[in-house]
C-alpha cells in the first residue's frame, strides 16, 4: 500500500490514502482532543473538539481525509481557545456537577477540559431539566450529562446491532431517546455488557450496585492528562474484544 | 496601616469546604500571614467588610443575603476570586435548579422523612431563596477562578503565592480538578 506523508505542527506523519487526519495522528501517537470520536466507529464530526487547521482552514480531524503534503496545525493558542470555548458551551448546556458524578475522574469531557486548561464554564448556565432513567436493573442513565456525541447510538447500531439509542429533536431540543415501547431502558433489549454501555465519554451510563469504587487520586485522569492516558472507552473495552 | 495585601473571604451557598482547604495549607499559613492581612472572613469572625485588595468567594448565590454580601464584597475589592465548584457553576446546591422553590421547601419542611411539626419557616430574618442557584459570575464580575470541590490546599497555595508575586498563575496538572 502506498504511504504518503503530511505534517502536524511541523512533524512528519505517514498515512495511507483514505485515513483521516485523526486516524493518522492516533497511529503516530499524536493527541488531538476529541469527544465524539472512537476509532471503532464511523466518525461523525459532531463535537468539533478535534478542529485543526489544514493549510490554514478549520476542519474536523476525525472526518477530514489526510492529504499528502498537507500542513495541519493542532497545537496553537488560537485553536486551544476555540476548543476551550466549545467545551465551555458543552458544560453550560447540560448539568455537569462533577462533585456529584460517579464518572468524575474518568470522564473524558472533564479530562479534555483539563487538557485545554478550562478553569470555568464562563457562559450563563442553562440548567436544563432532564429526567433520569433508572428503569433497567443494571444500568442507570443520567441524561443531565449527555453531550449528544452519538457514540452509544453508533455502538448500538454498528457494534451491538440492536439500535437501542437514537438522537431525536433538533437544535437545542436534540436529546437521546430509547427504542422501547415505553421509551425506558428497562423495556428495551439493552444489556449492561453491550458495547453501547462502554463508549460514553461522559457520565450518562452509570452501572448500578457500585459507584465511587476508585479513590480520588487513583482514577484514570487524576495523575496524568488524557493526552497520555487515552480515551475512557479504551479502558472500558470488554476482554476479548478488540 | 500595614502595607500587606488585604484579603477578605466569604462563604455563600457553599459548605465551608473551600475554607477548610485554605486552612489545609497547614504551616504555610504562617508564611501567608506574613504576606497578607485577613479582613472580613469566617476565619477571624470579622463581620464588617472594609476595602480589600483580594476577595475570595466560596459558594454560589442561592438567596437574597448571598446577593447582598457578594455585591458588597465586589464593591470593596480590587480582585475578586471565585473559589470552588459552587462559586463557579453553582455546584451541588444548583442541583435544586430542576425544582421550584415551593417543591424544595415542601420536600425539606413538610414531606421530608422524619419531619416533626411540618411548617415552612417564614421568620422575616431568614433570607428569601432565589428561584435558582447561580454561579457568582452571573451576578458580579470575577477576575480569577480556582476550581475544585474543594481545590486542594496545594492548589490554593499555588494560586495565592503566584498571585501575590504578580505572576501569571500556572498550576501543575494534579492541582486542577472539578471535584
Amino acid at each position: 500500500m502506498t504511504q504518503c506523508h503530511f505534517f502536524i505542527d511541523g512533524k512528519d506523519i505517514p498515512f495511507h490514502p483514505g485515513q483521516t487526519i485523526m486516524d493518522a495522528a492516533m497511529t503516530a501517537g499524536i493527541y488531538i482532543p476529541h469527544l465524539c470520536h472512537n476509532p471503532d466507529y464511523e466518525p461523525t464530526g459532531s463535537c468539533r473538539l478535534c478542529l485543526v487547521k489544514l493549510n490554514g482552514r478549520y476542519v474536523s480531524a476525525c472526518t477530514r481525509p489526510a492529504q499528502a503534503g498537507g500542513k495541519v496545525e493542532n497545537q496553537s493558542e488560537e485553536i486551544n481557545q476555540q476548543r476551550k470555548t466549545l467545551l465551555q458551551m458543552l458544560f453550560v448546556e447540560g448539568n455537569h456537577q462533577c462533585p456529584g458524578c460517579e464518572k468524575s475522574g474518568r470522564c473524558q469531557l472533564q479530562a479534555v477540559a483539563y487538557y485545554v486548561g478550562m478553569l470555568s464554564p464562563y457562559f450563563t448556565h442553562f440548567y436544563p431539566n432532564r429526567q433520569l432513567d433508572a428503569s433497567h436493573p443494571e444500568m442507570m442513565l443520567d441524561f443531565n450529562r449527555c453531550i449528544l456525541c452519538g457514540l452509544c447510538v453508533r455502538a448500538s447500531h454498528d457494534g451491538d446491532k440492536k439500535d437501542i439509542f437514537a438522537i431525536s429533536g433538533r437544535g437545542i431540543k436534540s436529546h437521546l431517546v430509547i427504542n422501547s415501547p415505553s421509551g425506558k431502558l428497562g423495556d428495551s433489549h439493552f444489556n449492561a455488557h453491550d458495547l453501547a454501555a462502554s463508549v460514553c465519554p461522559v457520565g450518562v451510563f452509570l452501572p448500578k450496585h457500585k459507584g465511587y469504587e476508585v479513590p480520588i487520586g487513583q482514577r484514570l485522569y487524576d495523575r496524568q492528562p488524557i493526552s497520555q492516558v487515552g480515551d475512557v472507552a479504551g479502558q472500558n473495552k470488554p476482554a476479548g474484544r478488540s | 496601616m500595614s502595607d500587606k495585601l488585604r484579603v477578605a473571604t466569604a462563604s455563600l451557598a457553599g459548605c465551608f469546604g473551600c475554607h477548610m482547604s485554605l486552612l489545609d495549607i497547614d504551616e504555610r499559613l504562617l508564611e501567608l500571614i506574613m504576606l497578607v492581612e485577613f479582613e472580613r472572613s469566617p476565619i477571624n469572625d470579622i463581620k464588617q467588610i472594609e476595602p480589600v485588595d483580594v476577595a475570595i468567594i466560596e459558594g454560589g448565590v442561592a438567596n437574597t443575603d448571598n446577593v447582598e454580601v457578594l455585591r458588597e464584597f465586589r464593591r470593596q475589592s480590587n480582585i475578586l476570586v471565585a473559589i470552588g465548584a459552587c462559586a463557579i457553576n453553582g455546584g451541588i446546591p444548583a442541583m435544586r435548579n430542576h425544582f421550584s422553590v415551593k417543591e424544595c421547601l415542601e420536600e425539606s419542611y413538610i414531606n421530608g422523612i422524619g419531619v416533626l411539626n411540618p411548617m415552612i419557616p417564614n421568620d422575616p430574618e431568614i433570607p428569601l431563596l432565589l428561584n435558582k442557584v447561580h454561579p457568582i459570575h452571573e451576578v458580579v464580575k470575577v477576575e480569577y477562578v480556582l476550581p475544585g470541590c474543594p481545590p486542594s490546599g496545594d492548589a490554593i497555595w499555588t494560586f495565592l503565592t503566584e498571585l501575590l508575586e504578580g505572576r501569571p498563575i500556572h498550576f501543575p496538572y494534579n492541582e486542577i480538578h472539578y471535584d
